[in-house]
This record gives structure tokens, sequence and C-alpha cells, in this order.
């Protein structure tokens, strides 16, 4: 199957691959331009891990093919630092522990950076129910819940 | 995790759509991508061809004309929560919305695709028999306008013919003296209804005056409980006839065993779900 040139911005900077159709998003951002922030936990659109930010919105790049990314505006974990250092959110879920293994944690922060601007001041159900999309197996939530919440107030403050 | 090869089309108008389904043998059309996708990723399909129909100009969007709404085959879940129009003039259609499945893929799914895909497992068909939806449909052969009950047919089969595609969804605008529920069991967020039930009501002061029952996920395909709402039409609604309505729901149920459940707890299920949708459905219409 030919492969088709593909462009698009990634964490502000254009970004041109080379890919068979059926090549998924995650793959490409993983396998082609080495940003293995997100990561791949099912094979069922699931679990969340590989998040991004496309166009405004929280996206499972699983579930989506590289070709349809063509001209979009891309964030992934990778891009959340600056050079001042850590996102309000990162730093949000390092005081407030809402990571282990670290396995669901770039998903859980593009989600969060996503719906923090969603809905800025969430209260726990909202943040509950607006991160449903992203599992964890180490946390049982409760941290990330505080990171979140910690992350809004934060924001709102900056 | 890993689809077959396929050849891929970015198509620009609907036209060019339905030609490519017609040059290309067991061509599939794109949408949000959340089932079919999935679907490709474990080798259930192995379509040769897509043409994604995203960039399409006119399949988006929700209007209100009059007495009726007409959305947008690929407006996404999400676009539908956040419709101000939908919110006033058709909320089951957004409380039905935010229980599918999680935001990341409300934001890609969309309601054309879920309605099209056949799903009975999708709460999109229960709810488009409850409203009494017309689809638009597009094929070779110009347009036509057919309604959701008798659109589907079995499990991943609609009255969609191979070469059609799904345009846009109308539904009628909430009028005084009507009310509606959705009601879902599930086992967590995300997850596809044990059982769900969509009702639409129009009330006469305390007489039901007509009634419409949708259920998700008890049979081969979304079905209208229609021994159900004969029971229930012209009636007032008390505990003798719910127990009554809850039999002839029972009754009509089909349900798949799997994981889920058996037979006997899917069918009770249904009617419980559909008990508790036709009172929240009586409930608002007095609102």
């Amino acid at each position: 199957m030919a492969k088709q040139a593909v462009s698009f911005t990634l964490n502000g900077k254009t970004v041109d691959v080379l890919v068979e159709p059926r090549e998924l998003l995650i793959h490409t951002l993983r396998e082609n331009l080495n940003q293995t922030g997100a990561h791949i936990g099912c094979e069922t659109s699931h679990c969340g891990v590989c998040t991004v930010d496309i166009d405004g919105e929280s996206v499972k790049s699983c579930t989506l093919l590289t070709v349809q990314t063509a001209g979009s505006d891309v964030k992934s974990v990778e891009g959340m630092a600056t050079a001042d250092g850590l996102h309000v959110i990162q730093q949000a879920f390092v005081d407030e522990h809402g990571l282990q293994c670290g396995f669901c944690t770039p998903g859980m922060l593009m989600r969060a950076y996503r719906f923090l601007q969603e809905n800025p001041d969430p209260n726990d159900e909202e943040i509950r129910w607006g991160m449903s999309g992203n599992l964890c197996r180490c946390t049982g939530y409760q941290n990330i819940i505080n990171a979140v919440k910690t992350a809004a107030k934060n924001l709102q403050q900056a | 995790m890993i689809p077959s090869c396929f050849e891929y089309h970015k198509a620009t108008s609907i036209a060019d759509a339905i030609a490519k389904l017609q040059d290309n043998e067991d061509a599939k059309l794109l949408a949000g991508g959340h089932s079919l996708l999935p679907m490709m990723k474990l080798r259930f399909s192995e379509a040769p061809y897509l043409v994604d129909i995203n960039g399409i100009e006119g399949l988006k969007g929700i209007s209100i004309d009059g007495d009726t709404i007409t959305i947008g085959a690929m407006t996404t879940e999400s676009e539908l929560i956040r419709s101000d129009t939908l919110q006033q003039y058709c909320p089951l259609l957004v409380e039905a919305a935010k229980l599918v499945a999680d935001p990341q893929v409300r934001n890609k799914g969309t309601i054309g695709g879920d309605v099209a895909h056949g799903d009975p497992g999708n709460d999109h068909p229960a709810v488009m028999l409850a409203l009494d939806a017309q689809l638009v449909i597009h094929g070779p052969d110009g347009e036509r306008t057919i309604p959701a009950n008798g659109f589907f047919l079995g499990t991943y089969w609609t009255a969609l013919d191979e070469y059609e595609i799904l345009v846009a969804i109308k539904v009628p605008a909430l009028k005084s003296g009507t009310g509606h529920g959705y009601h879902k069991l599930k086992r967590k967020t995300g997850d596809y209804a044990v059982a769900g039930s969509a009702v639409v009501v129009e009330m006469n002061g305390d007489v039901v005056r007509d009634i419409r029952i949708g259920l998700t996920n008890v049979a081969p395909m979304a079905i209208r409980a229609e021994a159900a709402e004969d029971l229930i039409r012209g009636n007032r609604v008390d505990d003798v006839l719910l127990k009554a309505v809850e039999k002839a729901i029972v009754a009509a149920c089909d349900p798949a065993v799997d994981l889920r459940g058996d037979e006997e707890y899917k069918s009770h299920m249904a009617a419980i779900m559909a008990r508790r949708a036709i009172i929240q459905a009586i409930e608002n219409a007095k609102e």
C-alpha cells in the first residue's frame, strides 16, 4: 500500500511523516517521531493512556489514523513543560502524588490539560466524569482527583 | 491492534463519497472511527478502502426550523452535549449523549455513526425510536427520508443501502406537555448498556395521550416496546399499570447472553429501566 506524506503540527513544530494509511497516530508519535510519552495500554480504545490534544480536543491517538491528522495541531505531554519548568498540572501531579508507575500519567496530564480549559473550576464529581476515559491501575484515582483540583486552583491564581 | 492494509480517501463532498463507495468494492465510510477502527484493529473488519467523510461541508451542525431540529450526521457526541439548541429543545439527546462512552470518544464519535453502525449496544438507536426521528439519506439516486422506526433491521444491519450515506437526523422540538427519559444500566462509565430505555410521552392532564418506548441492547437491534405502549396510551399511569407494562417489556426482549448477564436478567433490567424512564418522562412533562 502506497505511503502517504502527512504534515501536522506537534507541540508547535511542523512535522512531516510518510505513513501507510493504516498507521495509527500513537505509532507515528512513538515510533516515527520518538515521542514516547504517550503510551499504549489496550487495543479496545478504553484506557486513554494514548490521549493527546488535537485541535483543542482530547483524543485517543490509538483510534485515529495518522493520515487523518493532516493539518492538525497536536499537543503531547512532551510539549507541556516550558523553559521555566513543569506545567502547573505536572507540578500538581507531583505534589499530590497523583502517579506511581507513571504509565497512565501522560494521558492523564493531557486530558487534565484540556479538561481544565473546558471546566476551570470543577468539583470532585465533575473531575471523575471528565477524566473517565483514562484508566489507572496504581493510584485508585483519589490523588489524581486531588492533583486536578490543585492544578485548577493554581491555574486560576497564575 | 494492527489493522489490515487499506486505501484511504478523504472525500470532498457527499457526491464524491458516494462515487468512491460505488467504485471500490467493500469500501467503508469513516466517520468518528470509534467503532470502525476498533473492529479493524481486531480484524473483525478488513475493509480494503476507507472513505473519510470528516472533511465534508454540511454534514455537521445543529439547526432548528419551526418544530424540527436537524442534526448533521457528523455532529459529535460532545457537540450534542454542548448544543444550546438541544439543551433547550431536545434535552433527551443531551442526557443520552452524556451516557455514551467517555470524553475522548465523544469528541470523535458522531450521532450518525452511532445510528448507522446498527450495534444493539449503541444508545442513540433507541433514542431515535423514542423521538420518532426521521433519517435523511443520500444515495446514487438522490435523497430519501425514512423514519427511524423500521431503520434497525438486525445486528449491524440497517435500512441503509450499500452506496448510501446517512447525512442528517431530524427530531421534533420539545412541545409543551411532552416529557422524556433515558435510563441506562451499565457496569461502569463508558460501557454499553446491560439494558436501557428511552421514553417520550405526550400528556393530556394525567392521561398519557401518546408514548414511545425504545429499548437498548435487549434484542438483536434497538426495538420499540409497542405492546407496552398500547397498555399505557390513553390511560393514567399507576403501579398496577406499570406492573403490566413491565411484563410486556420482558416479553418483548430477546437479549443476547454475554458477560453483561443472561436473558432473564437483561429482560428484567430492561423493564426496570423502562419503568424509571416512563416515570421520569411523565414527571418532566408536568414541568
